[in-house]
């Protein structure tokens, strides 16, 4: 692990040569804003709320702050006319979904976000994947994961592992950003739907 | 087969086994790809076999059951060697006629010949066929002439003479030299090129490293990746042997889809030989070089052709992109570098190396080298796979190769690339074909998919459709594309509906420009493409469906009435007896006319008037007419 210099936002940043970008600028007090991220977890790159330009070898273009790794010499735009723009599609997006979801309300302002550009969705997971990548990572437990693919993918609890490890746990759902009722609900619902029904650890 | 254990224990074998083949000798050889296999090329084989047992000709005539010929449209193929003798369309019983009059007989059955609709002159020779004549088969030429099941149809053409020229030869340094000045770029879609990215790999300090065949090809209408493997496995595995001993890998994957059964059994085959003969396996052919090559069969996720996707699926993990902002040829399969190629590179790799760079990039243009091969499906007289050298122009591949358009349409446009790719329309056609031409154009290259689409084919439909099967396919790990293109589709839909409003095209553009900039993927980046493309070249279309609602090519079927010209009907009662709603009102010398209440819009009259009438109309944007007075509708003899 070495030290690098980069710019973000005009002002000159030292960091590590491991960290990624949102690393990096989080470390100088810089706000990125992030929806898919958690400090304890894997980056994963899934939301794109994090989107900033970088400007390497003379190129410009947008990545993912939270996966993209700091490099020295790296200069770094977390707010344009393009980023915002790029931030404000994905916000209207999610809360097509998740209308309530404070987190999402507070970004919405800032980037001045419509919730009902478009025709509200009957799930209002936006897919963050913490709840899954915190049950894997952290408990690996794999209660919950991802099922489907595509517009038609969700989490979904899996009853045999959920029965078992959950009740004493719920650790993920203060994680999820629409509402910690999200992740709840999703496994209340799988449990209800097996059967017989299962046992409850009662001691 | 004893182990081949150096250069000169391998020529030997070749002379011996060119030696016991007399060039002579009667050959029938079957096109046994995919393709005819589904138009019952299985039967023909087994009543050439049959008949020639029959008439007792077993030891005067050899059966060879060939890859892939590319004429996909005139399948069964067969060709009788030496005089190249080619019939088409073969049904089993054509056989014994073949088998008595041409072998037996030498005489040549002409209705059995290709014709050449241009001038109605027979043709006897496979190669002067307008559809190969104007072709450039670098890579697809020995699919015609061996048996993918053996190795020694492969070793009769000079295969592994590369692998033995760069084990023996050349040292990995002058291997990439060679890659790199032929300027090879990938044929998979990106067009990266693949020497650099071997080089990368090769620097890179890492002890274990991986080469990979991507053989996921999922675009709806391609199938040259399937033909190759299919066809002439050896020559992808050679390529790849050359790639590791490059690179320094001693491990090689070749992740093919599962619903490829043929690709599969065929490139194991030909793995298990090359092991037996020593071309794969510890110390091959006695130069120390140790290279194993495993079998990956994908589960059917068109998202795991990207190479990301497609490494996390090889590390058993759910197929879904990684970032990619460290490049897999430094940190890929299990964080090592990896190269991964599609099959049509690899199997450019034994020619560049036999032939030299300089043979290589005689062919193609400035920046795109050697041939390409297309798939040429959609509304197109000679549907099937064309390898032609880059620079050809979209008109001579479509006219002189594909044979124009039928039934006498028009022309509209022609998608290139896959479902990411874009239309190009008439004008373009004179676009010679090059990664970065068809590029700048607004399309790509992707893997050499060509859909040729007529006048009747309505453009936001065809957007609607590209996005639908993006939308199916997209994995759901970021949001400009599981979210961004998913409502690019709603729009979509609702404008092939008439349910289209003010402002959609500015809301397609501005969900385009997020999933372009902000998605992870290539999937998600490229997902607008046909969209782009479209509105790029036919914006009236989206506006006529929008403001007039009206579907210019008649197509979208929320947008069109069917109507019944009452000149030109003549009670003839066809289409009232076929439609399934019972929405035709007439009777014997009473014109008919549409219950427009009714009509389901399924296009059966407008299948089934007969063409001397063309009576039933589609018509779009306007209202239908009223139907005329009883009394007009009486049909009496002699009038109209």
């Amino acid at each position: 692990m070495s030290k690098i210099l980069m710019i973000i936002d005009g002002k000159e940043v030292e960091a590590n040569d491991d960290m990624t970008i949102l690393e990096a600028a989080q470390s100088t007090g810089i706000v990125i804003p992030t929806l898919c991220h958690h400090e304890k977890l894997e980056p994963y790159g899934g939301c794109r709320i994090c989107t900033v330009e970088v400007e390497s070898n003379g190129r410009t273009k947008l990545v993912a702050a939270c996966v993209y790794p700091a490099e020295h010499n790296l200069t770094v735009r977390t707010r344009s006319e393009k980023i915002d723009r790029i931030r404000k599609m994905v916000l209207q997006l999610l809360l097509s979904h998740a209308p309530d979801s404070e987190q999402l309300h507070d970004l919405a302002m800032e980037y001045g976000a419509d919730k009902n550009r478009f025709e509200k969705e009957a799930s209002f997971c936006i897919h963050c994947g913490l709840c899954v990548r915190y049950c894997n990572e952290i408990k690996k437990k794999d209660a919950v994961g991802f099922i489907n693919r595509g517009a038609r993918r969700e989490i979904s609890f899996i009853p045999e592992v959920a029965s078992r490890e959950c009740w004493n746990c719920k650790e993920c759902f203060p994680l999820c950003p629409t509402a910690a009722l999200q992740a709840a609900y999703v496994f209340t619902e799988a449990l209800a739907a097996s059967n017989p029904p299962f046992e409850t650890e009662s001691d | 087969m004893p182990r081949i254990n150096s250069p000169a224990e391998l020529e030997e074998i070749r002379k011996e086994l060119l030696s016991q083949r007399d060039p002579d000798k009667r050959t029938i050889t079957l096109c046994s790809g995919s393709a005819c296999h589904a138009t019952g090329s299985r039967l023909v084989a087994e009543s050439i076999e049959e008949e020639i047992k029959k008439q007792g000709l077993i030891d005067q005539v050899d059966i060879r059951k060939t890859g892939c010929h590319g004429f996909c449209e005139r399948g069964p193929i067969i060709v009788i060697h030496p005089d190249e003798i080619c019939y088409l369309q073969i049904k089993p019983e054509d056989v014994p006629e073949i088998i008595s009059e041409t072998i037996k007989e030498n005489r040549i059955i002409e209705r059995l010949l290709y014709t050449d609709p241009a001038t109605e002159e027979e043709i006897i020779h496979e190669h002067e066929i307008p559809f190969y004549k104007n072709q450039q088969r670098l890579l697809f030429g020995a699919n015609i002439t061996i048996d993918p099941k053996s190795i020694e149809d492969y070793l009769a053409i000079g295969g592994y003479s590369a692998l033995v020229k760069v084990l023996f030869e050349m040292n990995p340094e002058q291997v990439l030299e060679e890659i790199k000045k032929s300027n090879l770029r990938g044929r998979g879609g990106g067009g990266f090129p693949a020497g650099i990215k071997w080089e990368g790999s090769r620097n890179a300090p890492d002890d274990k490293k991986y080469v990979i065949v991507n053989a996921d090809e999922g675009d709806p209408g391609a199938y040259m990746d399937r033909s190759l493997l299919e066809g002439n496995p050896h020559s992808v595995l050679e390529g790849l042997a050359i790639g590791a001993y490059t690179i320094g890998a001693e491990e090689g994957y070749i992740y093919v889809r599962q619903e490829y059964p043929l690709a599969v059994e065929n490139i194991g085959i030909a793995i298990r030989q090359a092991e037996e003969y020593g071309f794969l396996g510890d110390n091959i052919l006695g130069s120390g070089f140790n290279f194993k090559v495993i079998v990956h069969q994908g589960a059917g996720a068109f998202v795991c052709g990207e190479s990301s996707a497609l490494m996390t699926a090889l590390e058993g993990r759910a197929g879904e992109p990684r970032p990619k902002y460290i490049r897999s040829n430094i940190k890929g399969l299990w964080e090592k570098p990896t190269v991964l190629n599609n099959v049509e590179t690899w199997a450019n790799v034994p020619l560049i190396i036999n032939n030299g760079a300089d043979w290589f990039t005689q062919y193609g243009t400035e920046k795109s080298k050697g041939t390409k091969i297309f798939s040429l499906v959609g509304k197109i007289n000679n549907t099937g796979l064309v390898e032609v050298a880059m620079g050809m122009t979209l008109r001579d591949i479509i006219f002189k190769i594909g044979g124009g358009i039928p039934g006498g349409k028009e022309f509209k446009a022609v998608q290139t690339g896959g479902p990411s790719g874009g239309c190009l329309p008439g004008d373009s056609l004179d676009l010679k074909v090059g990664f970065d031409e068809l590029t700048q154009a607004g399309s790509m290259m992707g893997s050499g998919g060509m859909i040729i689409m007529d006048e009747d084919t309505c453009m936001v439909d065809v957007a609607r459709y590209f996005l639908n099967f993006l939308t199916d396919e997209s994995c759901g790990k970021c949001v400009p594309c599981r979210e961004g293109v998913k409502q690019m589709l709603k729009i979509l839909t609702n404008i092939t509906q008439g349910k289209g409003k003010e402002g959609d095209i500015e809301l397609l553009e501005e969900l385009a420009e997020v999933a372009r900039e902000g998605a992870l993927c290539a999937l998600g980046q490229t997902a607008p493409n046909p969209f782009i493309s479209t509105l790029k070249y036919f914006k009236d279309e989206y506006e006529a469906h929008i403001k007039e609602k009206k579907c210019p090519a008649l197509y979208c079927k929320e947008l069109i009435e069917y109507y019944i010209d009452p000149e030109k009907c003549r009670a003839c009662m066809i289409c009232l007896k076929q439609c399934p709603a019972d929405a035709i009102i007439g009777e014997k010398k009473k014109i008919h006319i549409i219950d427009q209440e009714k009509c389901t819009k399924c296009n059966t009259c407008f299948e089934v008037c007969p063409s001397r009438f063309s009576a039933v109309k589609k018509i779009s944007g306007e209202p239908v007419p009223p139907p005329i007075s009883e009394e007009e509708r009486i049909i009496t003899r002699g009038s109209n």
